[in-house]
């Protein structure tokens, strides 16, 4: 410390030096710990840290019963936890070769769109709260309150549900289900407009998020970096067209690509994605078969010995499920590919030569869950 | 001259664009619309929580004390992180034979996630989720419940 109070005044401009952002930082969104690198405010590299909140959920897998399993993949991405969920069910169904009700795959995927509505809505408030947006907080988790009620009626949780299990839903859906839906589709239209009109026309926001973090779409193939995070670089990469899974075959809705490859073409893929979803929701929502809400499964759900692999498309990207099972009634092995990790991987490569505040604006148009990169 | 013009067109969009945010912003300052947020601790007594909220899990009891469990142990096989411990006695019953009654039903609180499974697997409906959210104490051991009430009984026909 003495050396460099010592210094003159450009050698120290000179000298690199490194910071901890995190793990207690609060744009960091959890505890993710980022090595930074710095010459003066310019980001030279980025090493991340993870690990503070791993729980070993993959091990903890294989001692678990398949219908055991879909409680922990709510807590990997929490914000997508009916997603997580998803994943499980439909890996399990198909190495069952089980054909699920209509009304499951209707239930399902109107949860799931709910589920990215409200994971953008909390990625939108976040992400204005980081560039210095206090106001967009408060106004995105008012419009999400809604959402949260209506699983909260249905599902019985606010945010961790478990509501899919293998071959159905653990419930039907409330009476009120409907009804709700439709009430917060037409709110939600209306306060969408005052989204864009707070952020995405902002002057400040705009000259913070424009030409900042700029991933070619060579370099988001190569990373693998998916989900709205890809698709803001230009790469199609949505799961629903590529494997459609459940109704996403069915319903038809455009998949939100930008070419700018910037922070601010990321933000406004997410924003797309919302009315997107919103659209998809409407198509089902008033055609949901009757029917049972789950298909008949045997007490104790063993899967065939072999590999299975499924993938779904997130809120934040590709989530891909592997199970090796030896024919017992737990996996031998259960690997989760989460979108968070991946995009973590990109951040190093984006954010160099940047000033470190354009880091936050990076960071949180990447939308990381850190209980989504820890696992 | 056109840098000039620029220079001036920037400052005007970007007031611009300030004050339709704060259009907005003051627009929910004068006139809120519907107030959304709950005076908690004040409005506890007519809190209504959702019929199916996951607070706690419950032994649905009758008004005379009876319940549905006959000890059978699938709810405590069930559990993912052995939040349920069942504590089974035999009684002979009023046929001579010998039979399996629930003694104790523990819940521990604190370990549970509320998964659901214990609720839906239970053969007999046993199980149920009850609405009490408030679960704060002051020591961990008092989140370890019986959920069988004292003097309870199991309801006859349910076996």
């Amino acid at each position: 410390m003495k050396e460099i109070i010592n210094l003159p005044v450009s050698k120290i401009e000179e000298e690199e030096y490194h910071i901890n952002m995190g793990p207690q930082h609060p744009s960091t969104h959890g505890v993710l710990r980022l090595l930074v690198s710095l010459q003066g405010e310019i980001v030279k590299s980025l090493k991340p840290h993870c690990g503070y909140i791993h729980r070993g959920i993959e091990k903890m897998c294989e001692k678990d019963t398949y219908p055991q399993v879909i409680h922990l993949t709510d807590r990997m991405d929490y914000l997508s936890a009916h997603i997580n969920n998803h994943a499980v069910c439909l890996l399990v169904e198909k190495a069952l070769e089980i054909e699920v009700p209509e009304r499951v795959k209707y239930i399902r995927t109107i949860m799931d769109e709910l589920t990215r509505i409200q994971s953008h809505q909390l990625w939108w408030s976040s992400f204005g709260m980081d560039l210095g947006g206090l106001t967009c907080f408060f106004y995105g988790l008012r419009d999400r309150e809604m959402i949260l009620d209506i699983w909260e009626e249905t599902t019985g949780s606010r945010f961790l549900q478990s509501y899919n299990c293998p071959g159905g839903v653990m419930q039907d859906i409330h009476p009120n289900f409907q009804k709700k839906v439709h009430a917060f589709i037409k709110t939600f239209k209306k306060k969408i407009k005052d989204y864009d009109r707070i952020l995405s026309g902002n002057v400040i926001f705009e000259n913070r998020s424009q030409g900042v973090g700029i991933l070619s779409k060579e370099d988001a193939i190569s990373y693998g970096v998916t989900g709205p995070s890809g698709r803001g670089s230009g790469w199609s990469c949505d799961i629903r067209k590529i494997e459609p899974y459940s109704m996403y075959g069915q319903v038809h809705f455009n998949e939100v690509l930008r070419y700018e490859c910037d922070t601010y073409s990321r933000y406004m893929v997410r924003m797309q994605e919302m009315h997107e979803s919103m659209n998809i929701i409407e198509q089902l929502i008033d055609n949901i078969p009757a029917g049972d809400h789950s298909a008949k499964m045997k007490a104790v759900i063993k899967l065939p010995a072999g590999e299975y692999f499924q993938r779904v498309e997130s809120a934040r990207g590709e989530l891909d499920v592997y199970v090796v099972s030896d024919g017992n009634k737990t996996p031998y092995r259960m690997k989760f590919r989460t979108p968070s990790f991946t995009n973590l991987g990109v951040l190093d490569h984006i954010s160099r030569g940047m000033k470190i505040a354009d880091l936050v604006a990076i960071g949180a148009s990447l939308d990381l869950v850190i209980p989504d990169i820890d696992r | 001259m056109n840098s000039f013009f620029r220079y001036f067109s920037d400052i005007f969009h970007g007031v611009k664009s300030l004050l339709i945010g704060m259009s907005v912003t003051g627009r929910y300052f004068f006139s809120p619309g519907q107030i959304v947020t709950q005076q908690y601790p004040e409005n506890r007594k007519n809190l209504q929580m959702f019929e199916r909220f996951k607070g706690e899990v419950i032994m649905l009891h009758d008004i005379n004390n009876q319940h549905r469990c006959n000890g059978c142990g699938i709810c405590e096989n069930n559990c993912p992180n052995g939040s349920i411990e069942i504590i089974s006695a035999r009684i002979t019953g009023e046929d001579g034979k010998s039979k399996r009654i629930i003694d104790k039903h523990i819940y521990h609180l604190g370990m549970c996630t509320f998964c659901g499974l214990c609720v839906k697997n239970c053969p007999s409906n046993a199980l149920g989720f009850g609405n009490e959210f408030e679960h704060a104490v002051f020591d961990r051991s008092k989140l370890n419940k019986v959920l069988n009430q004292p003097g309870s009984s199991i309801i006859k026909g349910v076996e």
